[in-house]
This record gives structure tokens, C-alpha cells and sequence, in this order.
């Protein structure tokens, strides 16, 4: 498992941490039911502080992407297939939004865009 | 004595009044498990609330209580489960380690010889030598080595960091990570440096002329801060409750804000950046308010 963090970016470190742990479980490289680190050994690995890598496991569990058992640690959720879906979904749902945003803005027309979508959807 | 607090270190309304120097009703916790900074200038009265912190000196009023408890009821159990770490080495310069080793076994009811035998080791430490050859770095981390070994549930540090290089800080951070590890242990460190031993603070208190500035959550500071950055004419319309202090130069005006969104949705056309630990500091002691 690697994570990377940058101390130079404006984007907070828990969040950073966040971004990379939901990666690694729809990259499947972290699998369902895996343990993950505690929160307190993530933080000594990234020499970072307790409260950050909290911030972030809190927000990964509120996620549905790990589960936290007190006592026991932190492993990646067992049902995070649909939640992974849900992501993927939520992230192509953007990527149409947008595509369709600069369509109306310059004049491209439904049709023509259903078509790009299509092709584009058969040709792999 | 009981492990159920959940506050470490209470300070409630500390007073103490000096000749030239006043320590003005200082509040703040410090949460159990956790890593908290303790930053000002210097003659900010760092020392004094740590000293307070150790019961090494008598305040003129208000509350401190440690592990749940005070010096009054409870001073040898405080005692017992508390290590300083100095920012000078306080230990006989004539002595080995080794020697350390067997005086501190005698002197400290939990002391951990294998613990500091074996971390010696890792951090290439000569347990033979006298420890006044060594140099300061080493001193310090042997000195950090030293209180962890003593098994406390609190480590008090004064300006732990002084004089280390980026080596040895990177040492002192790892021992700082690995003695957290337990939720039951607690670490409160004051420093007028702001460097990478900050990064591993989960809480920062800002003192400043024996004034409780602030007790907040590290992340909080760092998303909630920012500089905006203004020209001298310009700086005449921002309204001042709008910002925390400001710094003035010939030809511009620094201001620190304490609520970065809403600066820049309040001021959208001025250049707004983060605010470092450093900079927040900066602007206290610096700043025209």
C-alpha cells in the first residue's frame, strides 16, 4: 500500500489521505475485509499527526469504505462493491455534466453528443 | 489513582505574578492520547506554565490538575508518571549510558532497561562512552530516549527541538509517533521554532505576553487561516473586524484572517494565501494590533 503526501499542495493532508485510501480500494489493491494500519501507525509512517489520519478514517468509514472495530483496527469494508460502483458512477456523472455543459455552451447539439457517446462506448 | 480522565493536563485560570512578567489567568486542556505544541515568543511564559505543569513553582491562583488529579492530593503519583525533557542536557557529562542505565533503574519505579537498551542501539548511541563527548544532537535524542524509558503517561518537553539537526529531528519525531502509539500516552511540548515537530501536533496553543491567544486544532488553524495580501490605499476600506492583525510595510499590508472562505468571498479581487504555523505566530508577535 503506498501513500503519498505532499506538504507543498493547499489541499489538506487528511483529504489527501482520503483521496488515495478510496483509490486503493476501487484500484483493488487494498482488498474487502483486508486490514488496513491503525489510525495512530498510519500517522507514525507519515509522520503526521494523530488527529489528521482520524479525520480521515472517520470520513472513510462514514463512506462505507472501511470499518473500524474498537479494539480490534480498521479493515476495507466487505460490501464496498456497490459503493465502489456508486463512486465510479457519481465520477462518470460529473465527467457527462460537463461534456455536456460545453456542448450547450457552443452549440453542439443533443443528437451530435449522443452519438460521441455511443461511438466512443462501442469502440474499444 | 484511576486511568478514566480525559483530559491530561487542566489548566484553569493559572495566575502568577512576577516582577516585570504576568501570567494572566491561563486556560486550556490538554486531551489525552494526544500530541499538543505549546508555542509563543520567547518570554512569552512558556516556561512558567511548564514549570507550573511540573509543580515546580507555587501559582498565585487558579486550577491545574494532572492525569485528573493535583499536586495536593496525588504528587507522587504525577510525579511517577511524568518525563521532562529539557532543552539542555541535565545529566552528570561523567557517565556512560550503561552507568545511566543502572542509576535510573534505581530511580525510576517503571524504568524500561531493555526498551533503552535496544533504542540505543537502533539509534547508534555508544553505551560505553561518557555521554559529554557526545554531541548535542545525540545528547537530545538520548535525553528523549531517556524519558521514554521512564514509561510515563505524560512527557512534558521544553524546547525539545533546539539545536538538532534534520537528522536528529526526524529521530526525535519517530520516537515522539512510537511513544503515541498507546492512546493512553500523552505528549505537550512547548517551542519558539516552528518546524517539522508541528506537523505531528494534533493540537497548537499560541501564549503571548502570558496570554492564552488561542488552544485549536492543528488542521483547523492550517484551513482556517490565511494572509491577504493588499495594497496601503487599499487597506483602508477592509473592514477590521475582518481580520485577526495586520503587518505593515512602505509599500503594502499584510492581514491575517481567520476565515479563508469567507475572505474570499468577501474579497475576491486581493491575493489570499495559506498562513503557516510560523506565520500565525508571526503576526501575534509582529503584528500592529
Amino acid at each position: 500500500m503506498d501513500i503519498i503526501i505532499s506538504n507543498k499542495t493547499s489541499k489538506p493532508i487528511y483529504e489527501q489521505i482520503i483521496q488515495q485510501m478510496k483509490q486503493l480500494i476501487m484500484d483493488g489493491v487494498l482488498k474487502p475485509g483486508e486490514q488496513i494500519l491503525s489510525m495512530r501507525a498510519l500517522a507514525r509512517e507519515l509522520h503526521v499527526s494523530v488527529i489528521t489520519v482520524q479525520k480521515a478514517y472517520e470520513t472513510l468509514q462514514k463512506d462505507g469504505f472501511i470499518e473500524t472495530i474498537s479494539g480490534k483496527g480498521s479493515y476495507v469494508s466487505d460490501h464496498n462493491i456497490n459503493f465502489i460502483q456508486e463512486e465510479h458512477l457519481r465520477k462518470v456523472e460529473g465527467h457527462i455534466e460537463e461534456a455536456v455543459m460545453i456542448a450547450k455552451q457552443n452549440g453542439i447539439e443533443e443528437e451530435k453528443l449522443l452519438k460521441l457517446v455511443n461511438l466512443f462506448y462501442n469502440n474499444d | 489513582m484511576t486511568s478514566d480522565y480525559t483530559k491530561t493536563i487542566e489548566l484553569n485560570g493559572i495566575s502568577k505574578q512576577y516582577k516585570k512578567f504576568k501570567l494572566k489567568g491561563c486556560t486550556f486542556d490538554v486531551p489525552k492520547g494526544r500530541i499538543v505544541g505549546f508555542i509563543g515568543a520567547n518570554g512569552a511564559g512558556k516556561t512558567t506554565i511548564i514549570n507550573a505543569i511540573l509543580g515546580l513553582i507555587k501559582v498565585d491562583s487558579g486550577e491545574l490538575k494532572i492525569f485528573g488529579t493535583d499536586y495536593k492530593a496525588n504528587q507522587s503519583y504525577i510525579r511517577e508518571n511524568t518525563a521532562v525533557v529539557f532543552d539542555e542536557y541535565l545529566f552528570p557529562e561523567n557517565m556512560t549510558p550503561s552507568e545511566q542505565d543502572l542509576m535510573f533503574s534505581k530511580i525510576y519505579k517503571h524504568w524500561n532497561s531493555r526498551y533503552f537498551n535496544s533504542t540505543l542501539q537502533r539509534f547508534k548511541i555508544p553505551t560505553d562512552q561518557k555521554t559529554g563527548q557526545f554531541s548535542r544532537g545525540m545528547k537530545m535524542i538520548l535525553s528523549i530516549i531517556i524519558a521514554i524509558a521512564q514509561d510515563p503517561l505524560l512527557i512534558v518537553m521544553d524546547e525539545p527541538t533546539t539545536g538538532l539537526d534534520i537528522g536528529n529531528r526526524s529521530d526525535a519525531i519517530d520516537l515522539f509517533l512510537e511513544f503515541i502509539q498507546d492512546e493512553a500516552k500523552t505528549i505537550f511540548f512547548s517551542s519558539h521554532m516552528i518546524n517539522d515537530l508541528e506537523q505531528i501536533a494534533d493540537y497548537i496553543i499560541l501564549i503571548n505576553n502570558g496570554e492564552i491567544i488561542f488552544s485549536e486544532e492543528k488542521d483547523r488553524l492550517l484551513e482556517n487561516y490565511g494572509i491577504l495580501k493588499c495594497g496601503k490605499s487599499e487597506f483602508e476600506n477592509i473592514n477590521p473586524k475582518d481580520y485577526v492583525n495586520y503587518r505593515n510595510s512602505s509599500v503594502n499590508c499584510d492581514l491575517l484572517v481567520s476565515n479563508k472562505e469567507k475572505t474570499k468571498w468577501q474579497y475576491p479581487d486581493f491575493l489570499l494565501e495559506d498562513a503557516s504555523l510560523e506565520d500565525i505566530l508571526l503576526f501575534y508577535i509582529k503584528g500592529e494590533l
